[in-house]
């Protein structure tokens, strides 16, 4: 039994990778990641990292008519966006040094180079090296799906990735896609003064998550001279010496052509499990992801997958907190089987930002759950007035017999900060009346947190 | 020169051993050999013997404790030595103490034991104790699953009075074994009603003037193992593109565990005497209930018996038991209204019958080969001379 180089081999080193890694380590195991390209993945490299810099570049334009209003003039002229570009690209570099970093203290074996199974306890590297380990965990994330008749070229055609690495804005773009990703595009673009056309297939922009948080979103979008199509699909693009024009079909089955300098293609993403060998150890993916049972164990059991490579909810979080259940089972802990569904926050960072959890409406009705649901409007917070962010709301939903909390949407500035105070009290299983009567400190934005648990308990103060 | 004394897989299905009791202690002497200690494994309590010698310089997993097959229990070597190089980091520490290019894996993993529920507040959670007086439960009556003891909403929601059991190794291999067998085997079931009188008669006449009892069981295996010669269809196992076809009848009785069972194995019963089969049965009988079985013994029967009949059960059905094609499940032998014909016609007498019914894997055996067998076996159970010729 004994003379595996490791513990535990892990192959990518997201933040599903790095993670297990660390906490492989913590738990006393001797642990070794294998990356091919940047440390830290897509999430720190080309994805959640630069795409929060870019956004927080984009308020900081933002800010401008606030400071032409106390009497400052503005010259834009001198804007250059090559320089918003480098900064998301320091906050990228310096994650990634600093996930090295942590790596090294933990003293975790870093090994650069590509690897694919070649057993159900080894890796083989590109070069011949063969790593071996008495668990596997393959955390090789996912890159974006390309749409047939659309291929990424990275320059009129582009993938979230190489819309990252823009260094010069174009004028106009049409975005396909409207989920957390373009509507975050969108976001950025337009901030910046980019003339942006937001399609989606669904009915709506952000399809996934609560309509009435969607709503507040594509209110504030349309606002903002961002044009959105619904209920529309592109059939076909040409691609001009300098431009493109794409060909949009709408639910009636009428077209209509549209020109842009770009278009940014950001439907979902596509599992990397194609050429990483699973075959050569007898797991056959499901839609190109991997099937995996309790713990994250895949039909091998020395083999685990986690992260974009199984089919739980494409997040960062999600990844790393399946990383940590993996691995504690590897170390002999008890750690609960799975993550619970319902307690997986989700972000969106535009302005206003949207974040829930549990259940939205229309999936609780479809499930025949019995809810019920209380709201509370961001305006009725002092905070939101002082700062002039009065958009937005925060709702639970919750069962009307035992006040269970069971979902929470929360659209509006520091939404994606504010949903933590509901996610704990759900996770902790506390009940509306814990969150009422805990005092706030006033004035901040949490404080429609706390009226919207008082709404639940019929004595909203502020509403 | 220390040395490491990993746990060992003392079984093919071992992934994890729990170290019931040390037999020695730090400081004392042992040689190649010893028993060090005793490990429960997922199917018996097995003796670990040393395989180097030294002296028990410590003992890192302490009685009670699990570890993974390969991690470090105990190191072995001269008095006075530095081990510390061996231990390796201990359980709490947040830093691993590896340094150097070490070629093995880390070792040691103990986990940690379960916390004791705390008091105050946090005992239970809201939303449970708002369930609770919903129903009407006491909360101390229940136990908590959540974090460190807590009784959170799905306790409550058990109704009262279920205990939530965690599955036993043993349990698991059962529960996968015989359901495989199920689900993969077609099976098929042949009752006969046998004639016990001779039968019984046999045993009575051998355990005239014997202080040891010979039991029923083994009469029957060295008959049935008789028949399985004769038969060999019978004595297979099925390989998927071919068919094993035993050369020897090794036959499997199925014991009753406190919480199980296992079917120790008789080896070339159509050789073996009845009084030989008995006297290996009853070591193995004993051994088994004390889960002293080596795994050897345990695996690869081609043919087993199960025998409910001193549980009053008067005929059932049996599932297959892997690697074998058939089973014989035997009823209590009673007395029953039998129709016989004589001189004057029918006439109903009182005769002690006994149900035997074999289970067959219709992959293997088809219902001509199966009934020729049975009806072979229950001709010798009625007339165990034919067992002879």
């Amino acid at each position: 039994m004994a003379g595996f180089d490791f513990d535990v081999v892990i192959i990518g080193s997201g933040p599903g990778g790095y993670v297990a890694a660390i906490r492989a380590s913590q738990l006393g195991l001797k642990a070794a990641v294998i990356e091919r390209d940047r440390v830290g993945g897509v999430c720190l490299n080309v994805g959640c990292i630069p795409s929060k810099a870019l956004i927080h570049q984009a308020e900081l334009f933002r800010s401008i008519p606030g400071l032409e209003a106390m009497g400052i003039a503005v010259d834009k002229r001198g804007f250059d966006y090559g320089k918003v570009f480098e900064k998301s690209r320091k906050a990228a570099d310096t994650l990634s040094k600093g996930v090295q970093f942590l790596l090294k203290k933990n003293k975790v074996e870093l090994i650069a180079g590509e690897a694919i199974l070649s057993g159900a306890n080894e890796m083989t590297l590109k070069t011949g090296r063969k790593v071996t380990g008495r668990a596997i965990i393959v955390a090789t994330g996912s890159r974006p799906s390309e749409i047939p008749g659309f291929p990424f070229d990275e320059q009129r055609v582009l993938s979230s990735t190489g819309a990252l690495m823009l260094e010069k804005l174009p004028r106009k773009i049409l975005i396909l896609g409207a989920g957390a990703i373009g509507v975050e595009f969108s976001h950025i673009m337009a901030s910046f003064g980019v003339q942006v056309h937001l399609v989606e297939m669904l009915d709506r922009i952000l399809p996934l998550e609560d309509a009435e948080s969607a709503q507040v979103l594509a209110r504030s979008f349309q606002k903002r001279g961002i044009a959105i199509s619904t209920g529309t699909k592109a059939v076909s693009m040409q691609k001009g010496p300098s431009s493109v024009s794409i060909v949009l079909e709408d639910k009636a089955g009428a077209r209509t052509t549209v020109e842009a300098d770009q278009i940014l293609v950001v439907v979902g993403r596509t599992p990397n499990t194609d050429s990483i060998g699973l075959e050569k150890v007898g797991i056959a993916t499901e839609k190109g992801f991997i099937p995996v049972g309790d713990f994250y164990r895949t039909k091998v059991p020395s083999i685990y997958a986690i992260g974009d490579v199984v089919a739980t909810p494409l997040l960062a979080h999600v990844a790393s907190k399946e990383g940590e259940i993996a691995v504690e089972h590897i170390a002999g802990r008890s750690p609960e089987p799975r993550l619970d569904p319902l307690s997986i926050p989700s972000a969106v960072y535009c302005e206003p930002q949207i974040a829930s959890f549990g259940l939205p409406e229309w999936k609780a009705a479809e499930k025949g759950l019995a809810f019920a649901k209380a709201s509370f409007p961001y305006r009725g917070a002092g905070k939101s007035v002082a700062i002039e962010q009065t958009e937005g709301f925060v709702k639970v939903l919750y069962d009307p017999k035992t006040k269970e909390i069971l979902g929470a949407h929360i659209v509006g500035a520091d939404a994606t900060e504010l949903i933590h105070e509901l996610l704990l009290a759900r996770s902790a299983e506390l009940l509306p009346s814990d969150v009422a009567s805990m005092m706030h400190a006033h004035p901040t934005l949490s404080e429609a947190v706390m009226e919207v648990m008082r709404a639940v308990e019929g004595w909203a103060i502020h509403a | 020169m220390a040395e490491k004394v990993l746990m060992i897989a003392l079984s093919p299905t071992m992934e994890t051993g729990t170290v019931v009791r040390w037999r020695k202690k730090e400081g004392d002497q042992v040689k190649s050999g010893d028993v060090i200690c005793e490990v429960e494994t997922d199917k018996a309590t097995m003796d670990y013997e040393a395989s180097a010698e030294g002296t028990l310089l410590k003992i890192v997993l302490a009685e009670g404790g699990q570890a993974k097959v390969g991690d470090l229990i105990a190191v072995l070597g001269s008095p006075g030595e530095d081990i510390s190089g061996l231990l390796g980091a201990p359980e709490q520490a947040p830093k691993p103490s590896v340094t150097g290019p070490a070629a093995a894996a880390k070792t040691a993993i103990v986990p940690p034991p379960s916390p004791p529920p705390i008091g105050g507040r946090l005992r239970s959670s809201p939303l449970a104790r708002k369930l609770a007086e919903d129903r009407g439960i006491d909360l101390r009556s229940i136990t908590g699953s959540g974090p460190d003891g807590r009784i959170v909403k799905r306790d409550v929601e058990a109704p009262s009075g279920d205990e939530v059991v965690p599955v036993s190794g043993m349990r698991k291999i059962i529960a996968k074994r015989l359901s495989e067998s199920m689900f993969s085997a077609p099976h098929y079931y042949l009752t006969v009603s046998v004639a016990a009188d001779e039968l019984l008669g046999i045993r009575a006449k051998l355990n005239a003037g014997r202080e040891k009892k010979v039991s029923l069981n083994a009469i029957l295996f060295a008959l049935a193992g008789r028949a399985l010669a004769r038969h060999p269809r019978v004595n297979s196992a099925w390989n998927g593109e071919t068919i094993v076809r035993r050369g020897s009848a090794d036959i499997g009785l199925a014991v009753a565990l406190p919480d199980g069972l296992v079917t120790p194995v008789v080896r070339d019963c159509g050789r073996k005497g009845i009084l030989a089969i008995d006297s290996e049965l009853a070591d193995l009988v004993e051994r088994a209930r004390a889960g002293k079985l080596a795994p050897a013994e345990y695996a690869g029967a081609g043919f087993t018996i199960s025998n409910l009949g001193s549980f009053g059960i008067d005929e059932f059905t049996a599932i297959i038991n892997p690697p074998g094609s058939a089973i014989l499940a035997v009823g209590a032998a009673r007395k029953q209204p039998v129709v016989e014909t004589g001189p004057e016609g029918d006439r109903i007498v009182a005769r002690t019958r006994m149900a035997i019914t074999l289970s067959c894997d219709h992959r293997v055996i088809d219902g001509a080969v199966g009934a020729a067998f049975l009806r072979d076996l229950a001709d010798m159970l009625e007339n165990p001379a034919l067992g002879l010729a």
